[in-house]
């Protein structure tokens, strides 16, 4: 069962060509990263695959997937818990996997950029989707966060989920890479 | 999940300043005797219309706070993620939004009414066609809310788009608030469910279009 599949995909965002004659397959175990310069379209492939952009020809096949951006979208006054439950599922073995588990009491507003990071990747994986969207994944985390984010990552593929993930930078473990030209 | 999400919004729109409508819609109220001065029934003549002057002036209040918030932390997105549609996620704010917004002022209406010097049945008129009216005032916000989001000055514009739009409602509130028509209660029903119904459509478009 293919998770992610696009077809000579054109998208154009304001007025500008990101990219044309895209194809991309994303098998249960896979993991791609979305890799190139700043401003040529990584975040908006993965909004493309989330569903939130339309392509603007080309054909998009998406299974339902789990979206950690830059958007922190959990309520800043709640405890962290109570704002990861809002998404359903069970959360605490995400925190607990992602070093958040002791913040779990804290508000949401008084969390760090690099634990809010965290956090919306725990949203992630409370989520139950198999196809994970990350943009930049990296930004903020420190090197215990790459590391768990890491594992992770592993136990996801092995269970026969798939990542897409948009970023500048090296990505720990095994990744096809795509490169946009800039 | 529905559910969850009109809950959160009635949360968040209880906490803080889920007063200030109210208290904006008393202060309007408040002024008119002093403009027009103390004639008891001049005031009690025109108190029907003020309640509803005071009302739209009291809808506006809160709409920044009504889907921006929410667009740019990316609370909509994670909800089309999660598979409900934009016009789902509208209605539920629509919902929630009056929940938090007309009872309230059904009850500001009580002290406003006195300060009117409006009688037992002019304050009974004009508080089933606030609680007729306040759906539709309410949907009308939301949508506008959703058109406007993102936009500078957004207030202001918000502003701009309701008050015109609302002028039908205003119309048909203010004369069955006063009892001159019997029609008028009807009429004015009919445009806050046509506003109720038309919003979340609306919304769920401008939410949709905002995305980038």
């Amino acid at each position: 069962m293919t998770l992610l599949r696009f077809e000579q995909v054109v998208l154009r965002r304001g007025g500008r060509l990101l990219f044309e004659g895209m194809d991309l397959v994303l098998e249960p175990g896979e993991a791609l990263q979305v890799a190139g310069p700043n401003g040529c379209g990584k975040s908006s492939l993965i909004r493309l695959a989330a569903g939130l952009l339309r392509a603007e020809r080309g054909k998009v096949e998406r299974s339902p997937s789990a979206l950690a951006d830059d958007n922190l979208a959990l309520d800043r006054e709640l405890p962290l818990r109570r704002a990861l439950q809002f998404w359903g599922g069970a959360p605490d073995e995400a925190m607990e996997t992602l070093g958040i588990a002791q913040l779990a009491p804290v508000p949401v507003r008084l969390l760090s950029s690099g634990q809010a990071k965290r956090a919306t990747l725990a949203r992630v994986a409370a989520s139950g989707a198999w196809l994970w969207l990350l943009d930049e994944p990296l930004n903020a985390l420190d090197a215990d966060g790459v590391e768990r984010l890491s594992r992770l990552l592993d136990a996801h593929r092995e269970r026969g989920g798939a990542v897409l993930a948009a970023s500048h930078l090296r990505l720990p473990g095994e990744w096809r890479l795509t490169e946009l030209a800039g | 999940m529905i559910g969850d999400l009109i809950t959160r919004d009635v949360r968040r729109g209880t906490t803080g300043t889920a007063w200030l409508p109210a208290a904006f819609f008393l202060l309007i109220v408040a002024l008119m005797p002093f403009a027009v001065g103390p004639d008891a029934r001049l005031l009690g003549r025109i108190g029907g219309g003020v309640l509803w002057i005071a009302a739209l002036t009291a809808a506006l209040q809160p709409i920044e706070r009504l889907i921006e918030p929410d667009r740019a932390d990316g609370m909509l997105d994670q909800l089309f993620l999660h598979g409900i549609a934009d016009e789902s996620v509208a209605a539920a704010k629509v919902f929630a939004h009056w929940l938090t917004f007309g009872p309230l002022l059904l009850i500001a209406a009580v002290p406003g009414a006195a300060l009117m010097a409006m009688d037992g049945a002019a304050l009974l008129r004009g508080e089933i066609a606030l609680a007729v009216g306040t759906p539709g005032l309410a949907a009308l916000a939301v949508a506008i809310a959703a058109v406007t989001a993102g936009l500078p000055r957004a207030g202001a514009l918000a502003g701009l788009l309701l008050v015109p739009l609302a002028i039908p409602l205003l119309i048909f509130g203010a004369a069955a608030s006063s009892g001159g028509h019997a029609a008028a209660l009807p009429l004015e029903a009919a445009i806050s469910l046509l506003l109720t119904a038309g919003a979340p459509f609306v919304a769920g478009a401008a939410i949709r279009a905002s995305r980038t």
